[in-house]
């Protein structure tokens, strides 16, 4: 009865093929549960593409806007707030936003579809540290609490970290990278489609 | 013996996954658990078809709650309507469904498998009956498993109020209410059970609380309980015949071989022919016929709406049968109070089939006719009692109309009687019980045969 | 290997006891369906065509569908979007198909409230995302229950609505399909009778429910066709393992004597 040490070849090679074909149907089984667990089509829903009416938002004026349950900002930047940008670029921690997430097109000085309108910027309002939201902070000096020296941009109230008018975060602080650009695209002139760019479509 | 360290329990043969055994076995019974449940608890080598379901019964489980672990994921147990106008419970059955990635599939597997759990463990307890699996030295796994089966029933039902259909609603409704049929404490029960004066969103949480969490707590730690037993007196087989009496020189049963790899082996067959029945069902008959997902229950809840014929799921059937047998009012007692009794001892008195059983021999090989006839004849009377809980009360059967007198009263005659559903439920419901109870008389006087040494095979 | 002459014997006289306990088994469930058949006080139901296959027939029943169900009825389980898996394109659906909603991702539900509409009709309109498996019983399919229902309003002005059903007896929904069928009456015996023509022939109109209940049976259950090509691999996956396992059970058993 005992088989010890007389495992023949046959025996062995069963073995082997039925746990592989019983693998297979375990690894199989598996997959439903697994993917169970992905976004479902109500989520999928939800974080579909928001479309955005810029038409009534004025020069230095920001919009909030919901995405996949996060607030998106749509600014509409003054000439006065583009020209900070390029001012303080020591400053920052990654100018370039070499680090940072934005769609390709965004990555540019002023982090916004250039070519179309480069003072409109769409971006996630959630800082890159913990997931706090940000808040405006659009007046230089002092007058909103902040030092003599801003110039203009987003204080994050959890932690600290401050961004400039393209989201982009300052040196020494806690925020890794810049805030999130999100994808989006032009419908028309005055219609922004957030969540879905061109390459995309 | 004494001088045995733990550390010299399991000594490794120089390998990496040796020594990591070595290193195991020192502190947790690792191996001495493989051998003592596995690789040296041995077997009789004469099991036969029966002996599948109780390797399928662990497997069904194992499904149940993987699938009910997943399926958690996205119900919600909440009695509110939704902005659609639908019970947010029942919606969140159609989310699964249609909104969840595989939910479909997952639901079916544990609708189907719901109902796959009875029938293998109805099939389990027959073989139990067929070969006196229970008798001395057994009764204790036997006790065990019919509390298994208690709490089987208690999932299945509280299961069953979860998806919020019409069916979900009122047969918790009814089953609820027989609470009341207790003397004295019977309405407080029954409004305690609920947490509402109707089946509500309160039942409906601490449903979920119960199908989700206590039930399958206690019924995993009895299974567990029921396979130590087991494996403490080892198993009983078709023949009925101790294997354990006889023995090589070193202990080993003649007859017995080791569980693991043959059984195993055997077992993983018996799994994919169960698992092609059970995908049969999944992927193309899930409804199987309205029996395993009833139609009405595709219905939202609606306390207002009583559905016209309102039946258990199939597998409470026999019972209900037993319950509305019961139109006698005893002593001060109504019938209402009888039913209950006669439902609840119909499944309590299966736990003392080891003392009513008196007869010499186990199995029934060797058991006389009177057993042979009488089990026969208590499997047919089961399955026509549940099928009669599935019909509405004044079923007759083959279509029949019974000739009536002019007031209404059914006349007197042989046929009015003999395919009556409610009379032959009756009947059969008193048989039920006198099998068992008369099981000590007539189990002895049966002409039993001799049982052989050992077991037979081949 | 015969050391116990009555064995053979014995192990005959037991297969034959569990061949009359089996034949017992199986005769009580086949008692069941025959009596099923005779005893149900049959409401007669016509067999409803079968569409599922049909790609065109779908896509018609969902045009019907939102132009005269969704004003009252929602679909609240199903998705704009999933009517991709008919054929549909997406400008199609948002174009034709969607008046409640401009996202493509939104369930099909009704503009009016639940609440709404219980104080205007009396009774709250169903969601009909799963009334085809719903209205299935002994008597026939839940496709054949809607395709008989929709054909079966006739005039009873003792209604409040004007109309009744055969099928639905004082049914709370007035005939929506008139326009199509035109009207029916009852006559003495129970049997339906038109009289009055709509814009389609009888046979045209019974083409046209047979493409809603054709939507109607999808919807309840859009991945069916899914499930039933997914299952005939499994099937023959688990025949592969039967295979295996059996073949590797054979082995491992030789050692048993």
């Amino acid at each position: 009865m005992s088989n010890q040490g007389k495992m023949d070849c046959g025996r062995r090679r069963l073995i082997v093929a039925t746990a592989a074909v019983g693998g297979v149907g375990v690894a199989a089984t598996a997959v439903p549960f697994v993917a169970s667990m992905l976004p479902s089509e109500r989520a999928k829903a939800a974080g579909a593409p928001v479309e955005a009416d810029i038409s009534k938002l004025e020069p230095g004026q920001m919009m909030v806007v919901e995405w996949r349950g996060k607030p998106v900002w749509i600014i509409n930047r003054t000439p006065e707030m583009l020209a900070t940008l390029s001012q303080m670029e020591d400053e920052l921690a990654d100018p370039p936003s070499a680090k940072s997430i934005q769609p390709e097109y965004c990555r540019n000085n002023t982090r916004s579809i250039s070519d179309k309108k480069p003072e409109i910027l769409v971006m996630v309002g959630i800082c890159t540290h913990l997931g706090c939201s940000p808040s405006a902070k659009f007046k230089a000096g002092a007058s909103e609490g902040m030092s003599a020296s801003w110039k203009g941009g987003f204080l994050c109230p959890c932690h600290g970290s401050t961004f400039d008018f393209a989201g982009r975060v300052f040196k020494d602080k806690p925020a890794p990278t810049n805030l999130d650009i999100p994808p989006h695209k032009y419908l028309s002139d005055t219609r922004i489609l957030i969540g879905e760019d061109t390459q995309g479509a | 013996m004494a001088t045995n360290s733990n550390f010299e329990k399991y000594k490794s043969d120089g390998s990496l996954l040796g020594s990591v055994l070595e290193w195991v076995d020192a502190r947790f019974p690792l191996t001495s658990m493989w051998k003592a449940h596995l690789s040296e608890y041995y077997a009789p080598k004469n099991f036969n078809f029966w002996y599948y379901f109780g390797s399928l019964a662990l497997l069904v489980l194992v499904l149940q709650v993987v699938t009910g672990i997943f399926l958690a994921m996205n119900y919600k147990p909440d009695a509110s309507l939704n902005a659609a106008g639908l019970p947010v419970a029942f919606a969140s059955v159609n989310y699964i469904m249609n909104d969840v990635s595989w939910g479909w599939l997952i639901r079916y597997m544990h609708s189907t498998g719901a109902s796959a759990f009875f029938i293998v463990v109805y099939l389990h307890m027959f073989r139990g009956m067929l070969y006196g699996s229970y008798r001395k030295p057994r009764e204790l796994i036997w006790v065990f498993g019919v509390l298994v089966f208690l709490c089987l029933m208690a999932e299945a039902f509280m299961g069953y109020l979860l998806p919020w259909g019409q069916m979900s609603l009122w047969g918790a409704q009814v089953i609820v209410n027989l609470f009341g049929a207790i003397p004295l404490i019977g309405d407080p029960l029954s409004i305690w059970v609920r947490g509402d004066f109707v089946i509500g969103d309160a039942t409906l949480n601490r449903f979920f609380a119960f199908h989700v969490v206590a039930v399958p707590l206690v019924l995993i730690g009895l299974v567990v309980a029921h396979v130590l037993a087991l494996h403490e007196v080892g198993s009983n087989n078709p023949d009925g015949v101790e294997i354990k009496k006889v023995t090589d020189a070193k202990g080993i049963p003649l007859d017995g071989i080791p569980f693991h790899p043959y059984y195993t082996v055997k077992d993983i067959v018996g799994v994919a022919v169960f698992l092609m029945l059970f995908s049969f069902v999944v992927f193309f008959w899930p409804e199987g016929g309205g029996y395993f997902l009833e139609y009405n229950n595709f219905f939202q809840a609606d306390p207002m709406k009583t559905p016209a014929h309102i039946a258990p799921v199939w597998y409470f059937t026999p019972f209900y049968s037993m319950l509305r047998a019961m139109v006698w009012n005893f002593f001060w007692l109504d019938a209402k109070f009888w039913g209950v009794v006669a439902m609840g001892a119909g499944v309590v008195i299966l736990a003392f089939l080891p003392w009513l059983d008196r007869a010499p021999v186990k199995s029934i090989r060797y058991r006389g006719p009177i057993f042979k006839t009488l089990l026969t004849l208590f499997v047919f009377t089961f399955l026509v009692l549940g099928f009669l809980g599935t019909k509405v009360p004044g079923y007759y059967f083959f279509g029949y109309q019974p000739a009536t007198n002019p007031d209404g009263s059914i006349i007197f005659s042989p046929l009015n009687y003999l395919l009556s559903g409610d009379l032959i439920a009756q009947a059969f419901t008193v048989y039920y019980f006198l099998f068992f109870l008369t099981m000590p008389w007539w189990s002895k006087i049966d002409q039993c045969k001799p049982v052989p040494e050992r077991v037979t095979w081949k | 290997m015969q050391t116990c002459t009555g064995k053979g014997d014995l192990e005959m006289k037991t297969m034959q006891k569990l061949k009359i306990l089996l034949a017992a088994v199986l005769f009580a469930p086949a008692l069941a369906v025959s009596t099923a058949a005779l005893a149900s006080e049959a409401l007669h139901l016509d067999p409803a065509p079968d569409v599922s296959g049909d790609k065109d027939a779908l896509q018609n029943g969902a045009r019907l569908f939102v132009n005269y169900c969704l004003s009252c009825h929602g679909a609240s389980a199903l998705r704009y979007n999933k009517l991709l898996e008919l054929g549909l394109t997406e400008a199609q659906i948002v174009e034709n198909l969607m008046f409640t909603t401009d996202k493509i991702g939104d369930p099909m539900t009704v503009a009016m409230t639940p609440a709404d509409a219980k104080k205007w009709f009396g009774v709250t309109p169903p969601d009909l995302s799963i009334i085809a498996r719903a209205r299935a019983s002994a008597d026939g399919s839940g496709a054949d229950w809607l395709y008989t229902y929709l054909r079966s309003f006739y005039r009873d002005e003792t209604r409040p609505t004007g109309w009744n059903n055969v099928v639905f007896a004082n049914v709370g929904m007035p005939h929506i399909l008139f326009d199509l069928q035109g009207e029916q009456i009852l006559d003495a015996e129970g049997k339906l009778q038109p009289a009055a023509s709509g814009t389609l022939l009888a046979a045209d109109y019974d083409k046209q429910v047979a493409d809603l209940v054709g939507f109607l049976t999808w919807m309840s259950e859009p991945q069916a066709e899914f499930r039933k090509r997914l299952g005939v691999g499994v099937l023959i996956f688990l025949v592969l393992l039967f295979g295996f396992a059996y073949a590797l059970k054979k082995e491992y058993w030789k050692d048993v004597h």
